[in-house]
């Protein structure tokens, strides 16, 4: 029987994006396209099954070994630091963590400052190595909003193009770090289907340099 | 009949491992349950998860229920650099687990090697290492890396210190492009990017590594290092489950030379881990070399999914009428064909290959 490289795709664009990449990478399966509510496709011929799962949950599925090898966002590598193989950047999916404050914000390093966030360990790791004593306030959405409010001093938060920003009277003041879509995969499964995934990685890599 | 449930399946790959240990002469290392504090306040970072469960003793000392074996072995034993001892043990030790924030109870059995270890006492362990995995699937990987010839090459292509933990973080993720920024950034030269990117790519059997090996470190880590790295593994060039792969690392501030780790198909994350700590015995004050690994048996569970229908062969139903001495001597009489559940009444969802009732005057199956 050929073995079966087990993926984890992020639900959603990117998601069909990453899945044109491995089609063309030579990983296809016709029936992910059909129109229905399925999460779990298979190519037996090819060894390959895809399942979407949230983004946020791709590097859970690979860590755990459920799936193989997955995509995931930069970001939430750095949130969760999965043990898994980061073996290439996709390239795609680009955009960057940053910190945002209402126009005109000046930071007051006397005080403590209160940072709004999806992203916690980011973000207290980045004022960590700044050295700033900062109180985080874990929210699980519309963080723009924090400031807004006075909920917040400022947010750490994906900016894409800052639309969203800039309706809402904020503006980026420093970036973290830039974001990106990772292959990633699973320690354990490296070691036994190496083969099938160092050859997607290479003309996944083909793609991203072509 | 119904087959062993994986608590006893564990169980008996205890078993099969001591027996390893014990027909290489190693000696059964038991131990208390508790160790004073302050053992892991000095070696925090030794440790493979934060926290530890602790408690007062009587006499007011503050103890801790065991979250690692080997400090408390180091700590016990002679500091002799012209002798040996080879122990191994068997114990439960108190870690956080990484995913649920609580502490778990994980089922160990490993051994040390203290002393004058020598290279012969560094390829026993690594082929204790591979006997131990061949005793829990037979479709395992051993990954031997070192980590001398990682520290050597960072020296010497001008990595400054401050940033070889991060390089060793993105050299274990075999994260070769955010390597190459990084590198970058610290204005590194790309010939010297290049061979660091090839050392993580290199994976194979020793046979297929040791010449890649030697040329490209030749002149940037010491000969003696790259030889001693290449002679051992050259020794285990029969073993079909060795992978070199210097994507392997460890804290640098306890091991040191070869660090190991082994995986078996199934289990996603490696259930062997090991390596020479001759820096944790100079941080314990120690002149002494040491090498050991530990199996961690928890994991193990996840191979054996039980397939079994039933959860017991007979299920005994006695009315309250039949005497004791009478269901006692019934149920002996059927253990001859099976495992027998004795009870008045049927337990909810249980699964039975036979149901016999009994009755004060005879049997009804």
């Amino acid at each position: 029987m050929k073995t079966m490289l087990n993926v984890a795709l992020p639900k959603g664009r990117l998601g069909e994006k990453v899945y044109a990449m491995f089609e063309k990478a030579g990983f296809p399966c016709p029936s992910i396209k059909e129109n229905n509510r399925k999460l779990i496709f298979e190519n037996e011929e090819c060894g390959v099954r895809y399942f979407w799962v949230k983004p946020s949950d791709v590097a859970i599925y690979v860590e755990r070994g459920a799936a193989d090898i997955g995509v995931a966002g930069k970001d939430i590598l750095l949130e969760y630091e999965p043990e898994v193989y980061e073996l290439l950047d996709l390239n795609i999916g680009k955009c960057r963590m940053a910190v945002a404050a209402k126009q005109g914000f000046r930071d007051d390093t006397d005080k403590t400052l209160r940072v709004a966030t999806k992203f916690s360990n980011i973000a207290g790791q980045y004022y960590l190595s700044r050295g700033r004593d900062i109180d985080i306030i874990h929210l699980n959405g519309s963080i723009e909003i924090a400031p807004i409010l006075g909920l917040s001093d400022v947010i750490v938060d994906i900016v894409e193009t800052g639309a969203t920003l800039r309706e809402n009277n904020l503006s980026v003041i420093e970036t973290i770090v830039p974001i990106s879509a990772r292959f990633i995969s699973n320690k354990a499964s490296y070691k036994f289907k190496s083969e099938a995934i160092d050859k997607l990685v290479s003309e996944l890599a083909k793609q991203v340099e072509g | 009949m119904i087959k062993q449930i994986s608590l006893e399946a564990n169980e008996k790959k205890i078993f099969e491992l001591r027996e390893l240990y014990d027909s290489y002469g190693y000696s059964h290392y038991k131990m208390s349950k508790f160790e004073e504090y302050g053992l892991y306040l000095k070696n925090k970072d030794f440790l493979v998860s934060e926290g530890v469960i602790t408690f007062t003793d009587t006499n007011g000392k503050l103890m801790a229920l065991k979250p690692d074996v080997t400090l408390s072995i180091v700590k016990n034993t002679l500091n002799s650099t012209n002798s040996i001892q080879k122990l191994y043990y068997n114990e439960n030790v108190y870690r956080v687990s990484k995913s649920s924030h609580s502490f778990k109870e994980i089922m160990q059995v490993g051994l040390e090697c203290i002393g004058s270890v020598d290279d012969y006492c560094i390829c026993e362990v690594l082929k204790l290492a591979l006997r131990s995995l061949d005793k829990i699937s037979d479709k395992t990987v051993l990954d031997i890396s070192n980590l001398d010839i990682l520290v050597e090459l960072q020296e010497s292509i001008g990595v400054p210190e401050s940033e070889r933990p991060e390089i060793l973080r993105l050299v274990s993720e075999k994260n070769i492009h955010e390597l190459s920024k990084k590198f970058k950034e610290l204005g590194i030269w790309e010939e010297n990017t290049e061979i660091f990117k090839n050392l993580i790519s290199i994976s194979g059997s020793p046979e297929k590594v040791i010449p890649k090996l030697k040329s490209l470190l030749a002149g940037r880590v010491k000969a003696e290092t790259v030889g001693n790295f290449c002679s051992i593994i050259s020794f285990l060039a029969d073993e079909k489950a060795v992978n070199i792969d210097f994507s392997l690392v460890d804290d640098i501030n306890y091991y040191n030379g070869i660090v190991f780790k082994g995986f078996v198909d199934g289990i996603p994350s490696g259930v062997l881990s090991g390596g020479q700590y001759d820096k944790l015995m100079k941080n314990m004050k120690r002149s002494s070399k040491a090498i050991g690994f530990a199996v961690y048996l928890d994991m193990l569970e996840q191979l054996y999914t039980s397939t079994d229908e039933y959860d017991v062969d007979i299920l005994l139903v006695y009315d309250s009428t039949v005497p004791p001495e009478k269901i006692s001597r019934t149920a002996d009489e059927m253990r001859s064909e099976g495992s027998v559940l004795a009870v008045d009444c049927v337990p909810e969802g249980i699964r039975c290959r036979k149901t016999v009732f009994l009755k004060a005057g005879g049997e009804v199956s």
